[in-house]
């Protein structure tokens, strides 16, 4: 049978978690089709991080030009690798790097993918992908082809694997491709608010409807003693800075105490705050995904709730 | 500068789903499509472009059927150009088919730069402008949120986990997956939309319908979630009361 190529990202050194949550997946089905696990890594580090992983052979892909992420570098080396191994699957997570590389190299092999995966199974000799599609409203069962697939695996999928081997480690000079150049990198920017320290955050969603609205967060937070955050929505209509945001490109969170308000739950959203210890919920969709990781949820509307809060906490 | 802007309708959420659950298939049909909310942004980050530079936008939609609607928005919003791909499209579609078919457009006519969505919400076999991008074997980036145009070079701002954030400049032709425009997306009154209706029109070309990789859909299903939050029933001043009582349990407010 065929192998299970597994795309790493390497991260100060270090294989990341979401690629050792796919290195796991990738030992069971390579088990259930007795085939190979590969792993690719990228930069100078790569050998080094790849050394100990749960994987059958590695491909550290070396050169100055994959030393930072470079998107058409590091796509094109990929084709390379793929190329030489021909996997039954590749696996990619569904991060930035992902989004570019998983479609990206799809295309480029002529071969399906399936997107949002959060469950691989396999099925005699075939294997079955669940994907999340509709903001996570939907799971579609696919069966990916015998030959050759990609799959793009949301993060959180699976169990990141601790289980040391010994993979045989080869190295791949990277591809050499001009037109597109890194110029900087841009650290997060500075706030003057930290919400990953607070320990309660009145989160506002799409539901809020209008920046006017937020000083009625903003007063709820200083009635209880907490920090405003936002969904996604919220910062590209330009409402509050990006320091405030909690999800997949923003913060991870985990308070003590999390108000969600207005927001629906985007999978993007839910992997940055369902660890929090006490999840409440307003959103006037009962079936909003938000309600399935909230302890508590209710239906009424915010710009009623949030004032009525505010009362009671200022005792008045 | 020349950019095309690719945009696509999805069903709207706000709505229900309409699932066959029985043999676990939905149903186009019974469905309101909206525009993508990222391709919103896409053509927003192009007209500003235009703005800035004099660009030329062209907005494309592959024919699905309820098209018109989307791409006269986008004339009325300052698009120039609107392009529908005609063929064998309905709202089943696959992204693959439809990547294929805008790919085989970007072969015939020439541009610089390429906009769309970063995703959609129906993406389940992969994000349009990176298989565009992969099919022309063009560079591409996802999950973009700041485009301009430096002399020969087109920079952009990718963005990854933790606000973290890189810029890179690359050479015509690019294909980006725009996660947000620098501003909120425009918008356009009904009365202009009819009015671009009457004024204007949607370029239609014929598409030729490759064979491309489709993948086996067995079912849709609703997830069973674990579990589900204890919902507090009431007007919002009974909800506030039982709130504030258990956040008094939990000791996280004072009382």
């Amino acid at each position: 049978m065929g192998s299970i190529l597994v795309v790493t990202e390497i991260l100060g050194g270090n294989i990341s978690d979401t690629s050792r949550e796919l290195l796991s997946k990738a030992r069971e089905l390579s088990q259930a089709l007795s085939g190979e696990v590969v792993a690719v890594g990228f930069g100078s580090q790569a050998a080094q991080a790849l050394a100990h992983i749960d994987a059958d052979r590695a491909i550290a892909v070396t050169g100055q030009a994959v030393e930072q992420y470079l998107p058409l570098v590091y796509e094109r080396s990929l084709l390379q690798a793929l190329e030489q191994e021909s996997p039954q699957l590749t696996m990619v997570a569904n991060t930035t790097m992902g989004l570019d590389l998983g479609a990206g190299v799809a295309a480029g092999r002529g071969v399906p993918l399936v997107a949002y995966c959060n469950a691989l199974t396999v099925d005699g000799d075939e294997i079955v992908a669940q994907s999340q599609v509709f903001a996570g409203k939907l799971l579609a069962e696919v069966v990916l082809p015998r030959e050759e697939a990609v799959v793009t695996i949301l993060p959180g999928s699976f169990p990141a694997s601790m289980v040391e081997g010994h993979p045989t480690i080869t190295a791949m000079e990277a591809a050499s491709v001009p037109g597109m150049a890194l110029i900087q990198i841009l650290a997060p920017e500075k706030s003057d608010v930290d919400i990953t320290r607070a320990d309660i955050l009145v989160s506002v969603g799409r539901g809020i409807q209008d920046p006017e609205n937020l000083t009625l967060a903003d007063e709820l937070a200083e009635a209880i003693g907490g920090v405003v955050s936002c969904s996604r929505p919220v910062v590209d209509a330009g409402w509050l800075p990006k320091a405030r945001q909690v999800g997949k490109s923003g913060q991870t969170v985990k308070p003590k105490l999390y108000l969600a308000l207005g927001i629906s739950g985007a999978p993007e959203h839910l992997q940055g705050m369902k660890d929090a210890d006490l999840i409440i919920a307003a959103n006037t969709d009962e079936s909003a995904s938000i309600m399935d990781v909230a302890h508590y949820g209710t239906t009424v509307d915010i710009l009623d709730l949030m004032p009525a809060l505010t009362e009671r906490l200022r005792g008045e | 500068m020349r950019i095309l802007v690719l945009s696509k309708s999805v069903p709207d959420l706000v709505e229900e789903l309409a699932l066959d659950e029985d043999n676990g298939e939905l149903l186009h049909d019974d469905m309101t499509y909206v525009p993508s909310e990222w391709d919103d942004h896409a053509l927003e980050e192009a007209l500003l472009l235009k703005e800035e530079v004099g660009a030329e936008v062209t907005v494309l939609a592959v024919d699905t059927g309820d098209v018109d609607n989307m791409l006269f928005t986008a004339l009325a919003k300052g698009a120039d150009h609107a392009v529908k791909l005609t063929g064998d499209f309905d709202l089943a579609t696959s992204n693959r088919k439809r990547a294929q078919a805008i790919a085989n457009y970007l072969r015939d006519n020439t541009f610089d730069l390429v906009l769309s969505g970063v995703q959609a919400i129906d993406d389940i076999d992969g994000q349009i402008p990176a298989i565009v991008a992969g099919l022309l074997e063009w560079p591409h980036a996802s999950v973009v949120t700041e485009v301009s145009i430096q002399g020969e070079q087109i920079h952009f701002r990718q963005e990854y986990g933790g606000g973290l954030q890189a810029e890179f400049s690359a050479q015509a032709p690019l294909v980006l997956g725009i996660q947000a425009a620098r501003k909120p997306p425009r918008y356009a009154s009904i009365a202009k939309v009819r009015q671009m209706m009457k004024s204007s029109t949607v370029d239609e070309i014929d598409a030729s319908a490759d064979t491309v990789p489709e993948l086996e859909i067995r079912r849709f299903f609703k997830p069973v979630a674990a579990g589900h939050a204890e919902m507090i029933e009431g007007d919002p001043e009974e909800v506030a009361d039982r709130i504030i009582t258990i956040l008094k349990e939990r000791k996280l407010v004072r009382g």
